[in-house]
């Protein structure tokens, strides 16, 4: 966030004594030109910040409408505060309609996601940049290809074989977090691949040739000097590995069809929808709490958002 | 190990980690491989295979026998007025979304250049909130928010006088319900559009800009010869990126329209897809209409790629 400020470019310029051929309604005294800058500025920076308010207004009511009291919601109570914020909703949505539950399927397949993800990502990419073989730029072009593949368009054959996989192995098929679990590492890992490249080519070979001088083996190498080198990027990928597993609406909602107990956030979210009787305390109250992780996350890796990377993370 | 036995195990001066065994690289790769052939290459031909079959609810438990029937899948999707009305949708539905996150987030880029500091920080911060949001969250807050009779929209219209927006409801109508959800996805699309476009104004020297000016040019001349040819590397990514989020869209569409919206009129290719398999149990249909989906992106990836490789990254 911590953008180079910009050099306001007017009363510099101005004191510069050089004569540019500036046009002639340009001409003014120093103080008029000063002065006018800064109705400016204000005007430009009021802009910007009834723009920030505007974007997180969204945000804002979420919250708001979890914290107001469900007799203040149910009667259409739309004023912007409320002078007695009660967490019945978030109680309500925890403990009586077993969110808590969603919530720990939620963090239990995001966990396994990220950790086997990063794991193989990292693997791979050391193979990907410390080697050099014939096919190494065409899988990485399968890489980033892989990236784009549109997975929804995936959600039928991969129904099909996590039937097939649970008719022997019950845990990874239909209806258990397995089967998420196993789809999202594989959606997980193109991207972790692709971010971590970067951070173990970054190592320089003279440390290899070093550990390889005191006798430790490829692997070793691997485990111990490598991974612990590019932890910042194993960080950021992880990061990004759980958002995307997080965030998933379709696999949950295909794959976990009857079996109440191995629901995750996005679908119990869902089943909070009632035709003409929803109760938006309790949506407001679960939305939070599904968005809060996120958005934590999301300040961690607001650095690396900019350098085109985000772009792969959005559901 | 002394220094001749060094010196005669590198011939040609390459890293010794380059040289031990050929299947070294292998092993590495060997999990993020198994995965990504199990979980995305073996279901994209699963998906390819199904769309020449005739595969519905019989077909799948084993009451009818497996019928390969070509191409016909396909042609009754050509016959089929919906399906053109669907792609319609889509590709129209993705070509608004892009317009409007394209000119938000340029506009906003533009505004956060000429912000002080602090301010910039508070308009990216709100920016993150949004961008943050996981899309089920996201809908459910609009949704929310333009509620018939609970929503703060209309009864903020109604307040000013616009008593026939109380009890309005924005998803009864095919224009209202798409503008709905078109507004929910560029609120939580723009803001990479504009963190993106904002690195690229950045990185642009001040002297080309200086120098410009001093050459006479006027500020709309700069802006059209000298800033956007500069840009065009980071709007080509964040225009082929922004399209192919929203081709893709289904989490949006799903929640806001309830599947589709009434009488299917709000469908996109990919709820369309999801509901002639899931909900109407015609799976080889559904697959083929997958398999123009992946198409239609593939084509755009072609395009994503060939723009990041002028952009100057390297495999």
């Amino acid at each position: 966030m911590n953008g180079v400020a910009i050099e306001e470019p007017g009363p510099t310029r101005h004191a510069a004594d050089g004569t540019p051929p500036a046009p002639p309604r340009a001409v003014r005294t120093k103080r008029g030109r000063r002065s006018g800058g800064l109705v400016r500025r204000v005007r430009t920076d009021a802009a910007g910040l009834l723009v920030a308010a505007a974007v997180a207004f969204p945000l804002y009511w979420m919250v708001l409408s979890a914290l107001k009291p469900r007799a203040a919601l149910e009667a259409g109570d739309a004023t912007p505060y409320t002078l007695e914020p009660s967490l019945d909703s978030f109680r309500r949505v925890l403990f009586v309609d077993g969110f808590g539950q969603y919530l720990l399927n939620s963090v239990l397949v995001a966990a396994v996601v990220v950790v086997l993800s990063t794991l193989c990502a990292f693997l791979a990419a050391v193979a990907l940049t410390r080697y050099r073989f014939r096919a190494r730029t065409t899988l990485l072009v399968m890489v980033l290809v892989a990236q784009m593949v549109p997975v929804e368009a995936l959600t039928i054959p991969l129904f099909f074989l996590m039937r097939n996989v649970g008719a022997t192995v019950p845990a990874l098929g239909l209806n258990h977090l397995g089967s998420l679990m196993l789809v999202h590492l594989a959606f997980a890992i193109p991207l972790a691949i692709w971010m971590l490249r970067g951070f173990v080519a970054a190592v320089p070979r003279e440390l290899e040739e070093a550990a390889w001088l005191d006798g430790a083996s490829g692997f070793t190498f691997v485990t111990r000097v490598l991974f612990p080198l590019v932890a910042p990027g194993v960080v950021a990928c992880s990061i990004f590995s759980f958002i995307m597993t997080w965030n998933d609406f379709l696999f949950a909602r295909t794959f976990i069809i009857s079996a109440q107990e191995n629901q995750t956030l996005p679908i119990a979210l869902l089943s909070f929808f009632k035709p003409d009787e929803n109760d938006w305390g309790g949506i407001m109250a679960g939305s939070v709490l599904m968005t809060i992780p996120v958005l934590v996350f999301f300040l961690f890796v607001q650095r690396r958002l900019v350098s085109g990377l985000g772009g792969a993370v959005k559901g | 190990m002394s220094a001749p036995a060094l010196t005669a195990r590198r011939p040609g001066g390459r890293a010794p980690g380059r040289r031990r065994g050929r299947l070294e690289p292998w092993v590495y790769l060997a999990p993020a491989l198994l995965v990504l052939g199990a979980m995305l290459v073996y279901p994209l031909y699963q998906l390819v295979l199904v769309s020449f079959f005739d595969y519905r609810q019989a077909q799948v438990s084993g009451n009818a026998p497996l019928r390969f029937i070509g191409l016909d899948n396909y042609r009754s999707l050509a016959a089929d007025p919906e399906f053109w009305s669907v792609l319609g949708n889509t590709i129209g539905f993705a070509a608004a979304c892009v317009v409007c996150t394209l000119l938000v987030g340029g506009a906003l880029a533009v505004l956060a250049t000429r912000l002080t500091p602090w301010v910039r920080t508070v308009m990216f911060l709100a920016a993150l909130g949004a961008w943050a949001t996981p899309a089920v969250t996201g809908s459910a807050v609009w949704l929310f928010l333009f509620d018939p009779s609970l929503g703060l929209v209309n009864q903020v219209l109604a307040g000013v006088g616009l008593e026939g927006f109380a009890g309005y409801s924005w998803t009864y109508d095919r224009w209202t319900a798409f503008g709905l959800v078109g507004a929910e996805v560029v609120w939580c699309s723009f803001p990479f559009v504009m963190v993106t476009l904002y690195a690229g104004i950045q990185a642009i020297p001040t002297e080309v800009v200086e120098a410009a000016r001093i050459d006479g040019a006027s500020t709309a001349r700069i802006a059209r010869s000298v800033l956007l040819p500069m840009l065009r590397p980071a709007m080509m990514i964040v225009t082929i990126q922004s399209i192919i989020w929203d081709v893709k869209i289904f989490t949006q569409i799903y929640i806001m329209t309830g599947g589709g919206g009434i009488a299917g009129q709000n469908l996109v290719l990919n709820v369309y897809g999801y509901q002639q398999a899931f909900a109407s149990d015609q799976y080889g249909l559904g697959s083929a209409i997958g398999v123009v989906t992946t198409l239609l992106l593939l084509g755009i990836t072609l395009l994503y790629l060939r723009s990041l490789r002028r952009s100057g990254e390297v495999l």
